[in-house]
């Protein structure tokens, strides 16, 4: 890994200090890992052994296997592996909608630099700030007028209301770029969809990455978008685990439990396999804001 | 900058889109993500400052009441706690937050042994989502005061600490990752130069590193402020605003309920109140676009070039 190159290069000797505070983030990693830990540990436990101590080891008694996952697939009578469709669809759907149209849309707005181009600019960077529950109630409301209540239509919202952050880096990202190559790139004829496409959009990879990362840690996570937009036969998994916990009485602690191994082990997975891109992206996504 | 770059100079449009041709691309280019704009913010926004005026049910039977709303808003207390205790919530979160990332950020640019395993663990947290982080936080905290016979449902102080560990838990690793690009940032040279001149190890933190670090200080108090005032998720979920005291006006006030929350509250849990809560949400715009920017002048004006 690329990181892990550049950070043994300056190979320094470890001295007393540097010890005591390798043992001491050490003892605070633990502490970090210990809630997913627990979490794991306590999916494999039946109930009574989860209410008897939570962060007891299973023994023999509470040892339930993977039973929970079973009972967890229909918990709360609507079967989870919807719920996780409906997830990684709106997921991916959302974040490719973005990033297609608000790169193109960055472009054209840096190029072109008219005055509707930079009130449609300032617009996008306005609405970061602009708190959810300003909104939720008419957004809510305009969705349902225009139908737009299905995980298809949501797709449509989410780029409307994750514009903002994409256009503004994309923007960041095209002023940097030097506009001779694609002015050299029209001249020889190759038009505003051939120069985007064949030259601006290669050059954009990097930001592409990042803009994708931050997108996607925001639309798998969300929550309340989704709970009032969405119509009540599609749950995201956000959705499905607030309505479990707050489905007062009963509730299956190991059940719920599964389920929130099985919702984690994607974004762990995602961690691992592009680690170096959330991390430039989150860097990135930050300096520019 | 690089040298040589040109900007396209305003109002005149580049080479690329020249007036004849300008209109149709724009069709293409901008028009999509417009329309989902105008659909996903544009709109929602302007008629929600423009029912925050207004009494209804649905977006169908307003009816004006100029600043009724605004007034019934700040008589509310249930409002009037939950902005004071979000006040309280962001101060302590931010310092602590900023403060432990900072140091841990410094501490794993020292070099020490497993910096990269440490600051993957640290930032992991960030991954999973609120309502999720809410549920296990809540498991966790639940299990240890049963021993002390109480509850985050009984007890206020527990549900307003609960939420800071868990809030520190979640973004201090993010803050870290922009504190390390801010550390690795710094030029060399500039210590090297204060070692020569002979200043201490407390010397250069506080007159190379701090005024260095300067701009990923900006930008992580921001978003930590941000983010802790616009908190939801966590709220809903490790909490839900309990513990609900009974005022001497006889209406519920919900302990630990934050603004965001409330202001949901306010707008599903009464059909009648919606007006209302609708301005409260203009007042919650207000407030935090006023603190961010107030925050992005005062930080800003301690940045200094390298």
């Amino acid at each position: 890994m690329a990181t892990k190159a550049k950070e043994q290069k300056p190979k320094k000797k470890q001295t007393v200090g540097m010890k005591i505070l390798t043992i001491l983030f050490t003892i605070l990693s633990v502490f970090y890992v210990a809630p997913v830990f627990i979490v794991i540990m306590n999916s494999f436990k039946t109930n009574g052994g989860i209410s008897d101590g939570l962060f007891n080891f299973p023994t023999a008694e509470t040892f339930n296997g993977l039973n929970s996952y079973y009972t967890g697939m229909f918990y709360g009578n609507f079967p989870f592996y919807k719920t996780i469709l409906t997830s990684f669809f709106i997921t991916i759907g959302g974040v490719a909608l973005i990033l297609f149209c608000t790169s193109m849309c960055a472009w054209y707005l840096q190029r072109s630099n008219t005055i509707v181009c930079k009130i449609i600019y300032y617009f996008c960077i306005f609405s970061m700030v602009v708190p959810f529950q300003m909104v939720m109630f008419t957004l809510s409301k305009t969705a349902d007028n225009l139908h737009l209540n299905t995980p298809w239509g949501i797709l449509i919202i989410y780029l409307g209301f994750g514009a903002g952050l994409a256009v503004f880096m994309f923007s960041g990202f095209v002023k940097s770029i030097p506009i001779e190559i694609e002015e050299a790139a029209d001249v020889d004829g190759a038009g505003p969809l051939k120069t985007f496409f064949g030259i601006v959009l290669p050059i954009m990879k990097p930001t592409f990455i990042s803009v994708a990362i931050l997108e996607t840690m925001w639309i798998w996570n969300d929550y309340l978008l989704p709970y009032l937009i969405l119509d009540k036969s599609y749950r995201t998994i956000p959705i499905h685990m607030q309505y479990l916990n707050g489905s007062y009485g009963h509730t299956d602690t190991s059940a719920i439990m599964s389920l929130i191994v099985l919702s984690i082990v994607p974004i762990i997975i995602f961690y691992f396999a592009c680690q170096k891109y959330i991390i430039e992206g989150v860097v990135s996504g930050a300096v520019k804001g | 900058m690089p040298t040589g770059t040109r900007h396209a100079a305003p109002n005149e449009g580049n080479i690329m889109f020249r007036k004849p041709r300008r209109k149709l691309y724009f069709l293409i280019f901008v028009l999509p993500t417009l329309a989902a704009f105008i659909i996903g913010f544009v709109y929602p926004f302007f008629h929600g400052i423009y029912l925050s005026f207004c009494n209804f049910k649905t977006t169908s039977n307003a009816t004006f009441v100029g600043f009724d709303n605004y007034i019934a808003a700040f008589q509310n207390e249930g409002f009037v706690r939950s902005f004071w205790f979000t006040c309280m919530f962001v101060v302590v979160s931010v310092i602590l937050i900023n403060l432990i990332a900072f140091f841990v950020a410094y501490a794993l640019t020292l070099g020490i042994r497993g910096s990269n395993i440490f600051r993957t663990v640290f930032f992991v947290p960030n991954l999973i989502g609120g309502i999720i982080l809410g549920y296990i936080w809540q498991q966790i905290f639940n299990a240890i005061l049963k021993n002390y016979s109480t509850n985050l449902e009984l007890n206020a102080t527990f549900g307003f600490w609960g939420l800071i560990i868990l809030m520190c838990w979640q973004q201090a690793g993010y803050m870290m990752i922009i504190y390390i690009a801010g550390f690795q940032s710094v030029p060399a040279d500039l210590y090297e130069a204060a070692r020569i001149d002979g200043a201490n190890k407390k010397q250069v933190l506080s007159n190379v590193t701090l005024p260095m670090m300067m701009p990923s200080i900006t930008i992580c108090t921001f978003l930590t402020l941000t983010n802790s005032f616009k908190l939801f998720d966590q709220n809903l979920a490790l909490t839900n605003g309990a513990p609900g005291v009974v005022s001497e006006s006889g209406t519920m006030i919900y302990q630990t309920e934050m603004m965001a929350l409330n202001i949901y509250k306010t707008f599903y849990s009464n059909a009648n109140s919606r007006g209302v809560g609708q301005a409260e949400g203009v007042i919650f715009f207000l407030i935090v676009v006023v603190i961010a920017l107030a925050q992005l002048f005062l930080t800003r004006r301690k940045e200094v070039q390298a």
